[in-house]
C-alpha cells in the first residue's frame, strides 16, 4: 500500500469553496416588514480581517438545519468588520432566519459572482437607479462611491418605492437627502399617510429631474422587472450606451461556484458571468429578463 | 509517450495486480446493458461491450454524497475523506475518457476547484481501452474517439495483442509492478493499429455535422420545432442521468432526527427537471417544458462552444438509448438545420 501514499499529494490541497464560515448576527434592524437587515460579524478572526468583497457580489448563507440561499450583499467593501445582508423572507432558508434571535450563529461562503466593475467605472459620473427591494444590492454600490467619492464625478441615485413604508434604508437615505456633492432623489408612487415630503410618482418621473452626460456615466439598475422595461427605455432615449447600462440578475444560485447548474441563464451562469450583466449581455442572452 | 505491447494472453495476469491501486470497476453485464462495477471474477468483465449505462462521472461525482457535516456547536466540517478513497476504473472507451476530461474543466480547471471531484479523480487509475461503434455511437463526430491524455494506461485491440499506451507515471507503475507481461512494440505492431484505427474510423453509422452548429442553433433559437421536441420530452431527467458530461447538482440539508445536527448532501439533478430554475418566491425561469430541453441543448452544444471552445456532447449515444419518448439528438439536430420536416419520426436520417 506504499503505491498510495506516492500518489497522493497532500500539498496540493485545495482550499474547500462549498464549507462556510461561522458569522454572528450582530443585529437585526426591522426595515420593513417581511425585509430585515442583518448585521453579520465571522467568529474567525482571521476571516473577518481578510474578508474582502466587490459592490454587486454575493455570499451563500447557510442556516443550520435548514439550507443554503444566495444572499446580495447590502454593506459596502470600504465599511470593513460587519457584513450587512438586507434579507427578504421569501422561502425556507430566509423563513428559518427570521426566527432566529440575536447573537445566533449563520454560515457564510463567498463572496461570489463578478460584482459591479468599479474600477473601470471610476473616473465617469454614477447613476444608480433602484426600483423596491432593487436597493438591496445596490446600497453597497452606493457607499462604496460616498467613501470613494473623490474617484467618481457626479453620483445620483433615482430610488422608487411603492409607498414610504416599503422604502429600504429610508432613514439612512433621507439624510442624505441634503448632502452637498450627492443627487438623492427618492421617490413613491403613493402617499397614503400624506407625511411624504420627497417626490411622488413612479421611478421614471424622476428623470425629469436631473441632466446626464450619457458620454460618460455608467448607470447601474436593479429593481423588478416592470422597472428594467420603464427605465431601460428612458435610459436609450437619453443615448446611453448599452455596455454602460449595468444591471444584476436575481436566480437561484445554489452552488455559487459555477458547478450546480441552477443559475443558468441562456448558457451563463448567473454565479460566475453575474450577477451583473451589461445591457448589451443582457440582449444577447435568451431568458435573461 | 511511451508505448508497449501486451499479448492477450497476459491480461489475466496484468489485472491481478490492479488491485493494489485501488479498488477495481470493470464493465461488467447489468440486464440488458453493462455497468462499471466491481467485478466478483475477472471473467465476468467485458472486453467487447457498447456503452456502460452510466458513465465513469458517477465514479467521480457520485449520484448522491455527503460533503459537509453540520452541527449548531462544532459548525460545519467537510468530508473530503470519504473522497480519498483509491481506485482502478478498466476498460474505459475513449470517448468516456473525453467526458471526464471535459467535467475536469468544470470542476478542476475552472476558478473554484471542486475538491471532492479533485480529490476522486486523482486517486483513480484510469485503464482505457478502444471500441467497436454500433448505431448510436457518433463519437467520430465530436472528435472524441481518440484521446491523448485522460488516462493511465489505454489498451488497443491489434490482434492477437493489445497496444498499450502509457499515459502518466502511475500508469508507468502498473507496468512495473505487472513484472515481464509487456514488451516492445515493433513495426507490423504500429501498422496494424493504423489499420484498425482507420477501419473504425470509418465504421461509424452515425454522422452529426458540428462545425457550424452554434450559429445554426442563434438562428433557430425561436424555432417552433423545440416545442414539437417539449411536447414530446416527458422531463424524466434519463438523458442528464446517463449523459458523461451533465453535471447539475442540488444540495440539500438533511438533519438528524430530534436535533439540528445533520449532513449537506450533494445529488444529481438535470435541468429537464421543473423546479431546476425556480427561485424563492415563486418564479419559475423555465416552466415550459420546451423552455427546458431547450436549455439542455443549448448549454450542451452552444453554450459549451462559447465557453471551453467544444460542445460537451462527446457521441457516446447513451441519451439516445435512454429516452423513453426516442428523442434523438441526431434527428434534433437534423431539425434545427432543416435537413428534415419534424421530429415525428425520431430515427435519424443518417443511419
Amino acid at each position: 500500500m506504499e503505491l498510495q501514499a506516492v500518489h497522493q499529494n497532500p500539498s496540493e490541497k485545495t482550499e474547500n469553496p462549498y464549507l462556510p464560515h461561522m458569522a454572528r448576527i450582530v443585529r437585526i434592524h426591522r426595515m420593513v416588514p417581511d425585509n430585515y437587515l442583518f448585521q453579520l460579524r465571522f467568529v474567525d478572526d482571521n476571516v473577518l480581517q481578510n474578508w474582502e468583497h466587490r459592490p454587486g457580489q454575493f455570499v451563500e448563507l447557510s442556516v443550520i438545519g435548514t439550507g443554503e440561499a444566495p444572499i446580495s450583499i447590502s454593506s459596502a467593501p470600504t465599511r470593513k468588520g460587519i457584513l450587512e445582508l438586507c434579507i427578504r423572507r421569501a422561502g425556507r432558508v430566509t423563513s428559518a432566519l427570521y426566527k432566529l434571535p440575536t447573537n445566533a450563529m449563520v454560515g457564510i461562503r463567498g463572496p461570489y459572482g463578478n460584482g459591479f466593475p468599479v474600477e473601470e467605472m471610476e473616473g465617469n459620473d454614477l447613476l444608480i437607479i433602484a426600483g423596491g427591494l432593487g436597493m438591496a444590492p445596490l446600497r453597497s454600490l452606493l457607499w462604496y462611491a460616498l467613501d470613494n467619492r473623490e474617484k467618481f464625478g457626479t453620483v445620483t441615485l433615482m430610488y422608487g418605492a411603492r409607498n414610504p413604508a416599503d422604502m429600504l434604508f429610508r432613514e439612512e437615505l433621507l439624510s442624505l437627502a441634503d448632502v452637498e456633492d450627492f443627487n438623492c432623489l427618492l421617490t413613491v408612487d403613493r402617499d397614503p399617510t400624506g407625511t411624504w415630503k420627497q417626490h411622488v410618482g413612479l421611478l421614471p418621473t424622476l428623470f425629469k429631474k436631473a441632466t446626464f452626460d450619457p458620454s460618460r456615466t455608467y448607470a447601474a439598475v436593479v429593481g423588478p422587472p416592470i422597472v428594467y422595461k420603464f427605465v431601460l427605455a428612458e435610459l436609450l432615449k437619453l443615448n446611453f450606451r448599452k455596455d454602460r447600462i449595468l444591471m444584476s440578475l436575481e436566480r437561484r444560485m445554489k452552488c455559487g461556484v459555477g458547478k450546480c447548474g441552477h443559475c443558468s441563464v441562456g448558457y451563463k451562469y448567473t454565479c460566475i458571468h453575474g450577477p451583473v450583466f451589461t445591457y448589451w449581455d443582457a440582449i444577447n442572452l435568451p431568458e435573461i429578463v | 509517450m511511451k508505448i508497449l505491447k501486451m499479448p492477450k494472453q497476459n491480461l489475466d495476469l496484468f489485472v491481478s495486480v490492479l488491485p493494489a491501486f485501488g479498488e477495481v470497476y470493470a464493465p461488467v453485464k447489468r440486464g440488458k446493458g453493462f455497468a462499471f462495477d466491481k467485478p466478483s471474477l475477472w471473467s465476468d468483465v467485458q472486453m467487447k461491450y457498447t456503452r456502460t449505462i452510466l458513465p465513469p462521472k458517477k465514479l467521480m461525482l457520485p449520484p448522491r454524497e455527503t460533503t459537509i457535516a453540520f452541527d449548531p456547536v462544532e459548525g460545519f466540517q467537510d468530508q473530503l475523506a470519504m473522497a480519498s478513497k483509491p481506485m482502478v476504473l478498466f476498460g474505459v472507451h475513449p470517448y468516456d475518457i473525453y467526458g471526464l476530461n471535459i467535467l475536469d474543466r468544470v470542476f478542476a480547471q475552472s476558478k473554484y476547484p471542486d475538491p471532492y471531484y479533485i480529490a476522486r479523480r486523482k486517486n483513480t487509475a484510469i485503464i482505457g481501452m478502444d471500441f467497436e461503434p454500433d448505431d448510436k455511437h457518433f463519437a467520430g463526430s465530436m472528435n472524441s474517439d481518440f484521446v491523448d491524455s485522460g488516462f493511465d494506461l489505454f489498451l488497443s485491440d491489434i490482434g492477437d495483442d493489445y497496444l498499450v499506451l502509457v499515459g502518466t507515471s502511475r500508469g508507468d507503475d502498473i507496468v512495473v509492478m505487472s513484472g515481464c507481461l509487456m514488451q516492445t512494440p515493433g513495426e507490423a505492431d504500429f501498422a496494424a493499429y493504423k489499420r484498425r484505427s482507420k477501419d473504425r474510423r470509418a465504421s461509424y453509422k452515425t454522422k452529426l455535422e458540428m462545425e457550424d452548429l452554434p450559429e445554426i442553433m442563434e438562428m433557430e433559437y425561436h424555432s417552433k420545432a423545440w416545442e414539437d421536441i417539449g411536447n414530446r420530452c416527458l422531463s424524466c431527467g434519463s438523458c442528464s442521468m446517463a449523459c458523461p458530461t451533465c453535471y447539475c447538482f442540488d444540495i440539500n440539508d438533511e438533519v438528524e432526527l430530534g436535533s439540528r445536527k445533520g449532513q449537506r448532501i450533494r445529488s444529481w439533478d438535470s435541468c429537464l427537471f421543473k423546479t431546476h430554475a425556480l427561485v424563492a418566491g415563486g418564479e419559475n425561469f423555465r416552466e415550459e417544458r420546451s423552455s427546458r430541453i431547450k436549455f439542455r441543448y443549448y448549454h450542451k452544444q452552444r453554450g459549451f462552444v462559447a465557453e471551453y471552445g467544444r460542445p460537451s456532447c462527446i457521441g457516446c449515444g447513451r441519451c439516445v438509448e435512454v429516452c423513453p419518448a426516442e428523442i434523438n439528438i441526431i434527428s434534433v439536430i437534423e431539425t434545427i438545420r432543416g435537413e428534415r420536416d419534424g421530429i415525428a419520426s425520431s430515427a435519424p436520417k443518417s443511419v
